[in-house]
């Protein structure tokens, strides 16, 4: 005798559902994430200006977290697509915080090592080497050693739009850095030990 | 005069200055009282919080606790990522009060701590609105913008997510529309009010931030805009800056000058163009400031140079490239 549509779901949900890697991601996003809320209605990738590029709609990438594809999850170029705009978020029927979520997903991703182009992973690293180091963002540090190593030929390109913006006083070539530097790096040490310990 | 506790961010002390100048004009006519944080650190942007989530609350939890000391309630940030991440860490650290004691001991090795919720956090154009009133803006006018025709770019991070509910529309907001009304403008219908202007991914994705800033410029266009008018550092710089990058992967033409609010209040207020920043952008604004008959005076560029002369001196044989470069782009275009 075949199975009626209701006891086929029932069959399938014999087994537990394995959320660990949901779990995982939610809880490492800050705020409540209510990621364990997605319903999958796809206002999310509907919303999104960049969508056009990402590997995966948001709602598809969630998905994947809830089936546990934890190396195509992190391999995925969408949270780095992410403009962070926040159309989706205000959108969401369930309130996931989805740009948060995506920001976990690339510190993870960053973790664990596991992306396919370094371009905006090392642009990161480089912003946030800048702030530990001067306590303040030092654009012209960062362009020049983000431009060498990822694209040294747009170096080039954009020179004259940088010397532009030097001439017009808008881009300095000296970083200003904080009076204290040592009180920031003390918060910093300390709050990265807790991040060690959190995970 | 309100007193009001101020975050400048990072931007303001380089690519956003004009912001900076024209703020600091206007702030005292219409009674803003701005103390600056002393010694406040970078928020991180959009960067640090994709690479560590309690360390890059923390960054921004020390302005929060060096603000919290200066008996004020209220911070003024005029940058819109600023203003976000500062809204943000102070509402998941109450959301989440596990998050706001990890930051807490976290602050703590720097002899400092915040109470969650203890500030308000707002950005200078709510503060315009609501705190000091249209009202008081439109009495303080004495050159209206008569005859320009303004597109109101808000951007993301102003009206969304808004935890607090201060503004009109988190799609479409109307506070730009009012400001610029209240000084006189004509503004146009621009569909791209609150639209992303790609945001970093000038540096790491170019190519997808070329589509959206070319979806903005030319909603602008075609909502027959002389300028557009924005709110936020990151949208002026990308719109501004990669406008010519932007035509050169698309084949297009586009020639739309971007400028802060700010800029445009200190002209209405009747400010000269050069004590507001004008002349630092990269598309230039002299074709839209001449139908309202204000010229930006060679002076203004000659200050930006000045400034430049406190960093390392440049080869002169690769200025004069630029000039000839920019000669060329200009005869090009006619």
């Amino acid at each position: 005798m075949s199975k009626t549509p209701v006891e086929h779901v029932h069959a399938r949900l014999d087994h537990d559902e394995d959320l660990s890697l949901l779990n995982e991601v939610s809880m490492k996003t800050a705020g409540v994430s209510r990621l364990e809320m997605c319903i999958q209605c796809g206002s999310c990738g509907g919303s999104c200006p960049s969508e056009m590029d990402m590997d995966h709609t948001p709602r598809t990438l969630f998905a994947m977290l809830r089936a546990g594809m934890r190396e195509e999850a992190l391999l995925s170029n969408t949270p780095w697509i992410c403009v962070s705009c926040y159309h989706c978020v205000v959108r969401c029927p369930q309130n996931v915080h989805i740009t948060d979520v995506m920001y976990t997903l690339k510190g993870m991703a960053i973790r664990e090592k596991k992306y396919r182009d370094s371009t905006a992973p090392d642009f990161s690293e480089t912003f946030v080497d800048m702030v530990e180091k001067y306590g303040r963002s030092y654009e012209f540090g960062l362009a020049t050693r983000h431009y060498l190593k990822h694209s040294p030929l747009r170096m080039i390109r954009t020179a004259a739009m940088g010397l532009d913006m030097l001439k017009k006083g808008r881009l300095s070539m000296k970083p200003t850095t904080i009076e204290g530097m040592d009180q920031l790096t003390a918060i910093l040490n300390k709050a990265k030990e807790m991040e060690l310990a959190h995970e | 005069m309100s007193d009001y506790i101020f975050y400048p961010g990072c931007a303001m002390e380089s690519n956003a200055k004009a912001y900076y100048d024209s703020l600091m004009e206007i702030a005292q006519p219409l009674g803003i009282n701005l103390q600056e944080i002393d010694d406040w650190n970078c928020c991180g942007a959009t960067e640090y919080v994709g690479i560590n989530l309690i360390p890059a609350y923390s960054l921004i939890a020390r302005n929060l606790a060096l603000a919290a000391k200066m008996g004020h309630k209220t911070i003024i940030s005029p940058c819109s990522a600023c203003y976000l991440n500062l809204a943000k860490a102070d509402y998941y650290m109450a959301e989440r009060p596990s998050l706001g004691e990890k930051v807490n001991e976290a602050l703590a090795a720097g002899d400092l701590q915040y109470t969650p919720g203890s500030l308000d956090i707002r950005h200078l154009l709510d503060v315009l609105i609501n705190d000091i009133g249209l009202d008081k803006l439109k009495e303080k006018v004495v050159r209206p913008l008569k005859g320009l025709k303004v597109a109101p770019y808000m951007g993301c991070m102003v009206p969304r997510p808004d935890y607090h509910n201060r503004w009109s529309d988190a799609e479409h907001p109307t506070e730009l529309f009012d400001v610029l009304k209240a000084i006189g403008a004509e503004v146009v219908d621009f569909p791209g009010a609150a639209t992303c202007c790609g945001g970093h991914m000038t540096q790491i994705g170019p190519e997808t931030a070329y589509e959206l800033i070319r979806r903005l410029i030319s909603s602008a266009e075609k909502s027959k805009a002389d300028i557009m008018v924005t709110v936020c550092p990151m949208c002026q710089l990308n719109v501004d800056a990669y406008q010519g990058e932007t035509n050169s992967h698309f084949g297009t033409n586009y020639n739309m000058p971007i400028v802060f609010f700010s800029q445009l209040v200190g002209l209405a207020l009747g400010f000269p163009p050069e004590k507001l920043g004008f002349g630092s952008e990269v598309t230039s604004t002299e074709k839209a400031l001449a139908q309202i008959g204000v010229d930006i005076p060679e002076s203004a560029i000659a200050e930006g140079k000045k400034r430049q002369q406190e960093g390392l001196p440049m080869p002169l044989c690769m200025r004069k490239t630029t000039t000839s470069e920019s000669k060329h782009a200009e005869e090009a275009k006619a």
